[in-house]
């Protein structure tokens, strides 16, 4: 439906509705994007506003919502982690947007939480994360720690056969928490504290040579070994080339990733990863039909046919039609009530299934094991049977076993099931 | 296991069908028909074809099992027929097609007609290992040498048979020994012992890990408390050659850890000595030397897309490319901002600063925020392997030595050239050099130019192993004062001989308190050194000295 044709059916509708014309004039619903468009998060997070503003276009092209047009409100926190709660305040207090969709970093969304609560504002948030989280006002469309990295030492364990496990990643909290649960689920799964080493590195690290020779000795064992990355961003490219350099294939001692996907790859040589592992819930390589058309729209929209797709983008996508769901179902904008419409909804996601978004506020996801191509792209080698339902609280460390989240029947993000207590992130 | 099996397999029967009855003739026509069984299989089912075409033991499938190894086995869209192309060079646009089953020539294809078969990481590995069996009997004693090693990572009984064979055939002594290795490691799994105490006698001498783990493995108890190795004797053996070469491996890796100290303390020398030049003989703090290094490797990139065909060319043009845009950069610098600020740090500062952030914004706005990627010449990646348990790398080596070529010819510059005569006077005593009848003003800015050409030179070795970034710069120019203060302000063998050691300390500790603890002690040690000794390890010393001070 081209824009035109939009446009008439909006009208015969308000028209058959005998809707006064005024009221159309001042109704769009806005909608806030909240990514950061400078700074060093840019590279990542453009792509997401830049994906928000397809949805909306598109929703817009559709005849908008609820007989209204949706208004993209795009603000830039700039890579500043205080200065993400300033601009969600004003999206939420001045701008009065019905949702936000946003956030990349775990210390970004933990910064804007305060503010989401106390304004009872409705926060989407696209990116795989750590856990242990669930908040009245926020929807995590990414995966948590089982819909990615307990999956993915799954696929090492049974398919590759691996022993020995190198946990790598970047001193912050997103690798430090999944490597703690990672350690604490190897264990439960009789891997001994020798078989495991855990490493980590600052922000940037380029000097790989000496970790990737104690991975090597590491690795000389006698036992298959694997490196589990949660190395962030930057530090990723010297890593690998590292890797290659030492003459460490991906044959020998697998790398699979959690923060390298398409985007990341296009800028880079990739000769030099090849083989190597990602888990996602999402590939571009997917042959799904539902993915092609969204490939063919983003290039379209974006006027660039080299631009890749990414599972992050995937996450919007859901969250964006999860919300226009709900907000059809409510027949209303107003966030209790699109919170109450919300869970248990179903909508299609990108790799022919379906994501359904439970009572924790999360969603259920299919996840995938990719190997590198030359071209940049994945190969799926591995797929879990059916989706899994993403898990707020770990069942894996000792502190969040007990904790449970449900929206509809607790009412409450942090349950304690022992105490029968509800605590930390409650709205009551 | 593969995912897309279910939805695809019920497409395959017909075609391994077809692969199957195919096979059963014995004509020539079935590796054809095999190849096209690889058009759409899962990879467990490439596998299969794989091990069917070369169970045959004809030389000839070792082109079709080298191509589907390297990426260079294609299907043709437009009549479904697989073929090997000569090369799926990416800057290619039209690909020489090779018939997989006479080896002759085919025509060409564009690159849209043809899709490549996949492979993944077993498949590799399985690949690599019937690749290997052929190149058993290659003409040329290196192919057969890595064939041998291939080989030897995991034997089976055929695999043993080959190298049985190979061993008595064999005349080239590496090899030979290689091979012997591979069986005496087969021999510790047979019932005899004096051939298990032969084979250990054998092994004794390896350092390779494989080996060392195997004779560990000797002496190891199994669940029920009895010893993995029935003899004494044996164990005995084994628990020397054991100590031996663990020994030997312990040496290695001492020398292992200088190598990464020195070529950490290299790069730092590298990223340190232009600004020994600027900031060490003119005293002028430069917040933008590292921005400066930027321009070198965005130098490099640019010169990489000029000449896309010869990477190592190009690396090599960079060098001087870079020495000149950084220089130039450098002496507008100083001509038109730093001289008016000349015994003003603080100013200095702040406006070298505010240059750094301009010169990352030009960069953002020129090439994008996002990093490039510089490839590396293939003959500087790889290792050269010292000894089983002793590799090093091949591009940390030409670090270290490109950064003592640009040392000594720094120093040569300084010492021996009018230039260098010239910066020694103005810096030594400006007055009396302006009286000797020196243009002070040409002098200072050279000498501004050669320090921000060296930083140039410094951003064409760093494209080299870290990302060529708008960022680059900042992530460098707090070591590179620590190395020059460190050193003794004014002293270039200060810079080098403080960079070096601060890359040793740096590596000696890392793998006992991890990368960010060793940069932690790093600098508390630098900070104490400099309240003992605060002009560093080389004082300038005279009067010229003592008169700055």
């Amino acid at each position: 439906m081209n824009r035109t044709q939009g446009f008439l059916a909006v009208g015969c509708l308000t028209a058959a509705l005998a809707v006064p014309t005024a009221a159309r004039a001042q109704g769009t619903i806005k909608v806030g994007v909240l990514h950061s468009l400078s700074g060093t998060m840019a590279i990542s997070e453009t792509t997401l506003k830049d994906t928000v503003l397809m949805l909306i276009d598109q929703q817009n092209k559709k005849g908008g919502l609820l007989g209204k047009k949706l208004e993209a409100v795009v603000v830039d926190p700039a890579s500043n982690w205080p200065l993400f709660a300033e601009k969600a305040a004003q999206l939420l207090e001045k701008d009065k947007v019905a949702v936000v969709f946003g956030c990349w970093t775990s210390v970004s969304r933990k910064s804007v939480l305060p503010v989401f609560e106390k304004d009872n504002g409705l926060l989407f948030y696209p990116v795989q994360y750590e856990g242990e989280e669930s908040s009245k006002n926020v929807i995590y469309t990414g995966a948590a720690p089982n819909q990615q990295a307990i999956p993915a030492v799954d696929y090492l364990m049974k398919e590759v056969g691996v022993k020995r496990w190198v946990l790598e990643g970047t001193d912050y909290v997103y690798p430090r928490t999944t490597n703690k649960i990672l350690e604490a689920y190897l264990k439960t799964k009789g891997v001994r504290t020798e078989d495991i080493s855990i490493n980590y590195t600052p922000f940037g690290h380029a000097d790989w040579q000496a970790r990737v020779a104690a991975i090597k000795k590491f690795g000389s064992a006698g036992k298959k070994t694997a490196v589990v990355s949660t190395i962030n961003g930057d530090a990723n490219v010297p890593f690998y080339k590292e890797l290659g350099n030492q003459r460490i294939s991906a044959e020998d001692i697998p790398v699979v990733a959690f923060s390298v996907g398409e985007e990341e790859l296009s800028g880079l040589d990739t000769k030099p990863l090849v083989g190597h592992l990602a888990a996602w819930n999402y590939f571009m390589s997917n042959n799904a039909p539902a993915n092609k058309s969204f490939i063919e729209q983003w290039h379209a929209f974006i006027k660039k046919p080299k631009r890749t797709t990414n599972d992050p983008m995937e996450a919007h996508y859901i969250g964006f039609n999860l919300w226009v769901k709900a907000v059809e179902k409510a027949q209303s904008t107003d966030v209790e009530k699109v919170l109450a419409a919300l869970p248990g909804l179903e909508v299609p996601n990108l790799t022919g299934g379906v994501a359904k978004l439970m009572t924790n506020h999360h969603i259920t996801k299919p996840v995938y094991i990719g190997e590198v191509r030359a071209d940049g792209q994945f190969d799926v080698v591995w797929k879990t049977s059916g989706t899994v339902p993403g898990d707020a609280w770990s069942d894996f460390l000792p502190g969040s076993k007990d904790i449970e989240a449900d929206w509809v029947t607790l009412k409450c993000g942090n349950y304690n099931t022992k105490t029968k207590a509800c605590s930390g992130q409650s709205y009551k | 296991m593969f995912g897309t099996k279910l939805q695809v397999s019920w497409l395959l029967i017909p075609v391994l069908l077809c692969g199957r009855t195919a096979l059963a003739q014995p004509s020539g026509g079935d590796v054809a028909a095999a190849l096209s069984g690889l058009r759409e299989a899962t990879f467990i089912e490439k596998e299969e074809v794989v091990e069917r075409l070369s169970a045959r033991g004809d030389p000839s499938v070792r082109p079709v099992l080298a191509a589907l190894l390297e990426d260079r086995l294609f299907v043709r869209q437009s009549d479904q027929r697989v073929f090997i192309v000569k090369s799926a060079d990416d800057r290619l646009t039209s690909l020489d097609l090779i018939d997989p089953v006479s080896l002759a020539g085919a025509g060409s294809a564009t690159r849209d007609d043809l899709a490549k078969i996949g492979t993944n990481n077993r498949l590799r590995k399985r690949l690599r290992t019937l690749v290997a069996r052929f190149d058993l009997s290659s003409e040329d004693a290196a192919v057969r040498l890595a064939a041998v090693a291939e080989i030897s990572r995991a034997l089976d009984a055929e695999s043993l048979a080959l190298l049985r064979t190979q061993s008595a055939l064999e005349r080239h002594a590496g090899v030979k020994e290689e091979i012997d290795i591979g069986l005496a490691l087969a021999a510790l799994d047979t019932g005899d012992s004096r051939a298990r105490l032969d084979a250990i006698a054998a092994l004794a001498h390896s350092l390779r890990p494989p080996v060392r783990n195997r004779l560990a493995s000797l002496l190891e108890r199994t669940e029920n408390g009895v010893f993995a190795e029935p003899d004494g004797q044996v164990r005995a053996a084994a628990a020397r050659a054991v100590r031996a070469i663990d020994r030997w491996r312990a040496v290695s890796r001492v020398v292992e850890m200088l190598f990464f100290g020195l070529s950490v303390g290299s790069v730092l020398v590298l990223v340190a000595v232009g600004l020994a030049v600027t900031f060490g003989v003119m005293g002028v703090i430069n917040m933008a030397h590292g921005e400066l290094m930027m321009l070198g490797a965005y130098t490099t990139y640019v010169m990489q897309l000029a000449l896309p065909n010869h990477i190592a060319a190009s690396i090599l043009l960079a060098i001087p490319a870079a020495f000149l845009v950084s220089g130039l950069v450098g002496v507008v610098l100083e001509r038109t901002i730093i001289r008016f600020l000349y015994g003003r740090p603080l100013e200095t500062l702040l406006a070298t600063f505010g240059v750094s952030l301009v010169l990352q914004q030009v960069v953002r706005s020129v090439f994008s925020a996002n990093n490039r990627s510089v490839e590396t010449p293939a003959w500087m990646s790889g290792t050269i392997q010292v000894n089983g348990a002793l590799a090093i790398t091949v591009n940390r080596l030409c670090i270290i030595l490109f950064t003592l070529v640009v040392f000594a010819i720094l120093q040569v510059v300084l010492k021996r050239t009018r230039l260098g005569l010239e910066i020694r006077a103005v810096s030594q005593n400006r007055a009396m050099a302006q009286a000797m009848g020196i243009r002070t003003n040409r002098v200072d800015a050279m000498t501004f130019g050669l320090g921000s050409g060296v930083a140039g030179i410094a951003g064409v070795a760093l494209s080299q192993f870290t990302n060529v970034g708008p960022n680059l710069g900042q992530s460098y120019i707090i070591s590179s004062f620590m190395v020059v203060v460190f050193g003794g302000v004014g002293s270039l063998w200060g810079t080098l001989v403080g960079g070096l050691s601060m890359g040793v300390v740096d590596q000696l500790l890392e793998p006992y308190a991890g990368a960010v603890l060793a940069k932690i002690f790093v600098l508390v040690a630098l900070i104490v050194f400099i309240q003992r000794w605060p002009r560093g390890l080389f004082p300038q010393t005279g009067r010229a000295a003592e008169s700055q001070a």
